[in-house]
């Protein structure tokens, strides 16, 4: 098993996070894992994104040029990495947030409705994990457990209280592409 | 499981702290600032000094005075910053103190940019900072190794009384990956008898790299001339992968080995003999061990995230043996595998 993902969205979606989280669960299943952000000159507003490999043997390299899943949060981020999508990968598409539909016919394309979603359930800063919970359900490298099992072990435990909707947020997401 | 998802500017400030390192002095700078920004947490939890100073030179002379005083000690920057040091190195080379200087290297010349690059391979390996003078040049290609090499740096600085440097790039600084510390808080460090610890009971102990009279300091660098000597024999380092049968053999080090690596399995997918050298020191470089892989290989390509520096060591080990190319790519762009794979595949063809 190899996935190499790309996540990308604007500043402030929570694309670095949903990453780091992918990263850390990926760890936890004692799976090879690694964790690259855009480090780029960004400001508030703009691009962000970030690449995360998930491998059974050691990664040769962490960087992702042809992802097999690329997930993506906002316009401009359909733009930049529809096309670096490696033939027959997955496209996830935050349909929240992007009217256009994607043009590659050699990928298969999910449309999640995540900031709905995310604000049907109470909270729209979940929307990344209303997302993350499709892509886990599609793609089985990672378990929806040990998501929330990083959380417990990232999140300060004042924050604990928000793991719940983290956790249902993740089911919706997974609804949507059962 | 002990392991933990670290960035790789934060897990080689944790490994200088479990090397025994209490003394930091640094100046901000893209892509290492969460090296000081991690050690300016840590260091004050266990009793040693973080201290960001007004400018790399400062720091760098700061680490003249702890490691003469026979602290452990680290300092790191970035590309223009480690220019700015470059006097200081010179300085500490020359009054042979033991230190480690972490360069996370960024595009350049000049301010250049933020994002990775191996521009400053020359300046690291080759000089830098004025003299006969030679750092001890380590190069990790994961983090993993980032914390491992770290590790031994303070030792190997200690072990020559010569500082080391651990060069690595932005990628290496930001990218995270699981880690592991093997070794537990090393409280026994070695005995420093030359340094300026105050003389009390003792004879005079005196740090200086000024000999102003010619015969003294003639003497002095051909002193230091036999310790090079005793590295360039005993501190080595290289990894091979898939040497064994290679045809077209890459060469790269730190984060571009990966992207080559990468670049060989592609190959062997498609029918070519490639494998990877990977030196691990870079001063010194590992000839013999480039020169051992040679057996079946028709031409070395070395791939670099700049125009072409550490090929010239590459040339100088086969020494006219077998052909050479290169790949490069500058001002922070990386080179992607399929590209060093086309390269191969053109490569394969003149030879």
């Amino acid at each position: 098993m190899l996935e190499e993902i790309v996540i990308a969205g604007f500043g402030g979606q929570g694309v670095m996070s949903m990453g780091q989280l992918l990263a850390y669960a990926g760890m936890l299943e004692n799976k090879q894992v690694a964790w690259i952000p855009s480090y780029g000159p960004e400001m508030r507003g703009g691009t962000a994104n970030c690449a995360v490999t998930i491998s059974n043997t050691e990664i040769s390299s962490p960087l992702v040029t042809e992802p097999s899943v690329c997930i993506v949060m906002n316009k401009p981020s359909l733009d930049k990495f529809e096309p670096t999508i490696k033939t027959g990968g997955l496209l996830f598409v935050n349909t929240s947030l992007i009217d256009a539909k994607p043009k590659r016919e050699d990928i298969s394309i999910y449309e999640i409705p995540a900031n709905a979603i995310a604000n049907e359930i109470g909270n729209s800063k979940v929307a990344n994990m209303v997302m993350l919970g499709a892509v886990l359900e599609v793609i089985k490298a990672i378990e929806p457990e040990s998501i929330l099992e990083s959380l417990r072990k990232v999140l300060p435990p004042q924050r604990h209280n928000l793991i719940p909707l983290n956790a249902q947020a993740l089911q919706k997401g997974a609804e949507m592409v059962r | 499981m002990n392991k933990v998802l670290m960035k790789g500017n934060e897990a080689l400030a944790e490994a200088a702290v479990r090397a025994g390192c209490r003394y930091f002095f640094g100046y901000p700078i893209t892509p290492q600032t969460e090296l000081p920004q991690y050690l300016s947490k840590r260091m004050p939890e266990i009793g040693g000094v973080f201290l960001q100073a007004e400018s790399e030179i400062a720091a760098i002379n700061m680490v003249y005075g702890a490691s003469g005083a026979g602290a452990r000690v680290m300092t790191s920057s970035s590309s223009p910053g480690i220019s700015l040091k470059a006097e200081g190195i010179s300085y500490i080379a020359g009054a042979e103190l033991p230190c480690v200087i972490v360069n996370m290297m960024r595009g350049g010349p000049g301010l250049g940019t933020i994002q990775p690059a191996q521009g400053d391979y020359f300046q690291a390996t080759k000089g830098g900072g004025h003299g006969d003078y030679k750092l001890l040049v380590l190069a990790p290609a994961s983090v993993q190794e980032a914390v491992d090499l770290t590790i031994q740096a303070f030792d190997l600085a200690d072990k020559y009384r010569n500082p080391v440097m651990i060069l690595g790039d932005g990628i290496l600084g930001q990218m995270m990956e699981p880690v592991e510390f093997k070794l537990t808080e090393n409280n026994e460090l070695p005995v420093k008898e030359w340094a300026t610890t105050g003389k009390k009971g003792r004879k005079k102990n005196i740090i200086n790299s000024l000999y102003l009279q010619a015969e003294k300091l003639e003497q002095h660098v051909n002193r230091l001339a036999d310790k090079f000597g005793e590295m360039e024999a005993k501190e080595q380092k290289a990894e091979t992968y898939l040497t064994d049968d290679a045809e077209i053999l890459l060469a790269a080090y730190g984060t571009t080995s990966r992207v080559c690596r990468k670049a060989v399995d592609m190959a062997r997918e498609e029918g070519i003999k490639a494998g990877l050298f990977r030196p691990i020191s870079l001063w010194p470089f590992p000839e013999y061990a480039l020169q051992q892989v040679l057996g079946r290989v028709k031409g070395i390509l070395t791939v670099e995230m700049s125009l072409g520096q550490m090929i010239e060591d590459v040339r100088l080990a086969v020494n006219g043996k077998v052909p050479t190319d290169f790949y490069g790519r500058v001002g922070g762009m990386v080179p992607t595998s399929r590209d060093v794979l086309e390269k191969i595949v053109a490569f394969r063809e003149v030879l």
